[in-house]
């Protein structure tokens, strides 16, 4: 079993920080921010819960791998950080692109590009 | 190897003859030859892509023409030289090696190289030297082209030399085929040379079609002889033993000896041959063809390609030997051509259409030779023809320039006496003659070849008098163009051609232009031709002395020399050279005498008479029917104006016949209502066929997707949430499945 800083610290006061409370966080971040991309129609505030999803995501990640004692999931952290910081930008040059066009943030703005 | 007794006794001597390997030995022996000869397939199709790259870069000169007199004079002056080096053995020439195959204990060798022996430079030389002469004709007749068109004119031209050099000189039955095509190509690029006017199109390909059968046939033949024998060269496959055994056989009369592929060979070469030399029932393109310039008339369609068919039964002789009915089959049918066209021909109008049923119908006397067992006669008469045929088309050429498109013989009269046209009279009075066959002249020699050795051969006597009234006919249309166009009263009215000023009547206002000094040059030159073609008849032939002419010294060292027992010519030539081909014939027939008497005498002498005779009657009635009024007391024809003679009242009297031969005994309709328009009828029904089925099924295939995207297409509505929502819901169901699996799977 891991044994935490809190946990060598108070030994009876702090209960332990088991891999279901990670996970458990994890998934809240990602539905809050699935939640945050279905609801919202601002380009920018739909960018940043696909932030937090990846966040969500990566933090499972680091949780799995500090379980398994292994360096997989810290490395995968480190790509998809990489990933979040190219697609930041390219989703970034996107919004500004859109905007000119049709000086409005609304993602319902697009709605011609149908089938 | 020869018997001497042979000539003591002819039949057991035949009989006695044993299938010896001296043949073998005497054909496959074949050296290389000289490799300057290969300049005489080069030169052409060197001038045809320069031809090109004039056009390319826009040339306005006649500098087109120039190139190709060059090249083919080159090439000629070569072919003289290779005869000058021929020392009378046959040799091969190698370009390149070209198709080897291959498979088996088989191989199929095809290599791009040429066999030369006596037969290839008789050819190849009247070839190059009617290609040169009507190059240089064609360089001031197609004057009124110069540009592109001139270029395009010239570049068939050396292409259609380039592929005649391959039809004659391959050494094996594939460069053959492709000479064949190639000649075929030609004609149809040069048939269809005014390619805006719809009956030229027309022509060129019913040209090219109808050839088409033919070449099938002779493609088949082709593969059958490869099948058979195991070889397409000419070295080899004439000595093949097996071939050598066929002919003994057939010498004896003993057909069942050889197998029926073997007998099918000559029948179906035959079929290319019908097709290529328009003989009956495959003629019916040559007449259309005229709609091409006149030079490529004269070359193509009269002198070079259109004996491409004799060409080929003559190279491959011994294989038509060993059939049964093929050269029956082959002298009728050229016999059947030569009435039928000859008769088609006294009712035309058109001289150069005249001049074109006068082609088949000598084609037909080629043939007729050939099938009754005198190549030397066909091939003597090709040559004859070539020089006076393309001679008589090119003063109907001349004369088409100069009047502007006129060929109609009821609006032209007495262009003798029209200042400039001396030499073109000149030139269509020695054509005529050589034609019509006025003793001494040398279409006389070898028509007379044909016709005396037809009443020789067993069983073809009824083809000799065929023949001969053939020669009537045949004097009677061409004394007719004759009489009409150049003698007589002066009339002429210009043709479609003569745009001017819009007056009323053309024929005072209208000046026809005199041929040039290079239409003259030629046409001097061919007469010269037409008239010495005779010498190489006289010339070294003796009947006494058993020595052969010219001609016949040229076929009998070939590969056609495998002549009849009955040709007298044939029997002396083995006599003087010891020739072991000579002599040794095919025919069942064997009781039959060597010399039928005909008139109670040789027929070859007694046909100089008789078939002057039927010559002169022909010319008189010519002259008595459509003569000038009185001209120096010498003719007693009564015609005083272009359009009429005592013809007129003769034809009407003879009711409808003479408009039905005007149009061409309803041959072409028959053919369109037997051939032509059911295979339209079917050519439909495959068309809709092809487009529901075939179009169908392809299409049901592209309507598909169409369909299925149209179904789909409404998910796709545009809103982005829409779609995020589905990926998750997607995403979702996806897991639950999963869950449900895995926990199925955890129960079980």
């Amino acid at each position: 079993m891991d044994i935490t800083l809190a946990q060598l610290a108070f030994p009876e006061a702090v209960p332990a920080i088991t891999m279901a409370h990670y996970l458990f966080v994890s998934a809240a971040m990602f539905v809050m921010g699935l939640i945050g991309f279905l609801t919202r129609k601002n380009m920018i505030v739909m960018f940043l819960c696909t932030e937090l999803m990846f966040q969500a995501a990566g933090l499972a990640l680091i949780a799995f791998g500090r379980h398994h004692l292994g360096a997989d999931g810290q490395t995968f952290v480190i790509f998809v950080l990489c990933v979040a910081a190219a697609e930041a930008a390219m989703a970034l040059a996107l919004v500004v692109l859109l905007f000119r066009h049709k000086e409005t943030l609304s993602a319902q703005a697009w709605k011609e590009l149908n089938g | 190897m020869i018997n001497t007794t042979l000539f003591t006794n002819l039949m057991p001597s035949l009989l006695a003859l044993s299938p010896d390997t001296s043949h073998a030995t005497a054909v496959t022996e074949v050296g290389s030859g000289p490799k300057w000869i290969l300049l005489i397939i080069g030169l052409p199709m060197l001038t045809t892509l320069l031809c090109g790259l004039y056009a390319m870069i826009g040339n306005k000169t006649k500098l087109p023409a120039w190139t190709t007199v060059a090249g083919a004079a080159i090439a000629f002056l070569t072919t003289v030289a290779m005869y000058m080096n021929f020392d009378g053995t046959p040799y091969t020439v190698h370009a390149f090696d070209w198709i080897q195959i291959h498979f088996g204990d088989k191989s199929m060798i095809a290599n791009f190289s040429f066999y030369i022996d006596t037969l290839t430079i008789y050819w190849m030389l009247f070839v190059t030297g009617l290609a040169t002469l009507i190059a240089l004709y064609a360089s001031e007749y197609m004057s009124h082209d110069v540009g592109t068109s001139y270029c395009r004119f010239f570049g068939a031209f050396g292409l259609f030399v380039f592929s005649m050099a391959c039809l004659v000189m391959g050494d094996n039955l594939l460069m053959l085929y492709l000479g064949w095509e190639g000649v075929g190509l030609c004609s149809y690029l040069l048939i269809g040379y005014f390619y805006k006017k719809p009956e030229a199109v027309a022509a060129a390909k019913k040209a090219f079609i109808v050839n088409r059968i033919g070449d099938l046939g002779l493609a088949l033949g082709v593969y059958l002889t490869f099948v058979h024998f195991g070889t397409l060269e000419y070295a080899v496959l004439f000595s093949d033993p097996t071939l050598l055994g066929y002919i003994e056989s057939a010498k004896v009369g003993n057909f069942e000896a050889i197998p029926a592929i073997a007998q099918w060979i000559p029948l179906l070469f035959m079929v290319g041959a019908f097709g290529k030399s328009a003989q009956f029932p495959l003629y019916v393109w040559l007449p259309d063809a005229m709609e091409g310039p006149t030079p490529v008339s004269a070359l193509i369609h009269a002198a070079t390609m259109v004996t491409a068919g004799v060409y080929l039964i003559a190279r491959t002789y011994p294989m038509f030997l060993t059939s049964e009915h093929a050269l029956p089959i082959v002298a009728w049918v050229g016999t059947i051509t030569a009435l039928l066209s000859a008769t088609i021909a006294m009712a035309q109008f058109d001289i150069k259409r005249i001049m074109a049923y006068s082609t088949v119908s000598q084609l037909g006397y080629m043939f007729a030779g050939l099938g009754v067992l005198t190549p030397t006669g066909g091939v003597y008469h090709v040559l004859t023809h070539a020089f006076f045929k393309a001679l008589l088309f090119l003063c109907c050429g001349a004369v088409m320039h100069g009047f502007a498109g006129q060929l109609d013989l009821r609006k032209l009269s007495g262009l003798r006496s029209v200042k400039g046209w001396g030499i073109v009279t000149l030139g269509m009075f020695i054509g005529c003659i050589n034609l019509a066959g006025v003793p001494f002249t040398a279409g006389y020699f070898s028509k007379d070849t044909i016709i005396a050795e037809a009443f020789v051969t067993p069983g073809a006597s009824m083809i000799g008098w065929v023949l001969l009234f053939t020669a009537g006919l045949t004097a009677y249309y061409t004394f007719r163009v004759f009489f009409r166009v150049f003698m007589g009263p002066v009339e002429y009215h210009p043709g479609e051609e003569h745009h001017d000023d819009g007056h009323g009547d053309e024929s005072h206002d209208f000046h026809p232009h005199a041929p040039g000094w290079a239409i003259n040059t030629v046409l001097i030159t061919l007469t010269v031709c037409s008239i010495a073609a005779s010498g190489l008849y006289l010339v070294g032939g003796n009947s006494d002395k058993h020595t052969k002419h010219y001609a016949e010294t040229m076929v009998m060292s070939s590969t056609a020399a495998y002549a009849s027992p009955y040709s007298e010519h044939a029997i002396h030539a083995a006599h003087e050279t010891h020739d072991p081909n000579a002599g040794a014939g095919p025919r069942g027939t064997i009781e039959h005498p060597l010399e039928v008497p005909v008139f109670g005498g040789d027929p070859h002498k007694m046909m100089y008479y008789i078939s002057a005779g039927f010559g002169v009657i022909g010319i008189l009635l010519a002259a008595l029917l459509h003569g000038p009024k009185g001209w120096q007391g010498l003719f007693v024809g009564g015609r005083t104006n272009a359009a009429e003679c005592r013809m007129d009242p003769i034809a009407r009297m003879c009711g409808p016949i003479p408009k039905m031969a005007e149009n061409k005994w309803y041959v072409d309709e028959i053919y369109a209502y037997i051939l032509v328009t059911p295979l339209r009828i079917i050519s439909h029904i495959f068309h809709w066929i092809d487009k529901l089925l075939i179009d169908g099924l392809v299409n049901l295939f592209g309507f598909l997707p169409r369909l299925l995207a149209w179904i789909l297409k409404p998910s796709q509505s545009g809103v982005l949430q829409g779609y995020a929502v589905s990926m998750a819901g997607g995403v979702t169901i996806l897991l639950l499945v999963v869950f449900v699996i895995i926990l199925q799977g955890g129960a079980a």
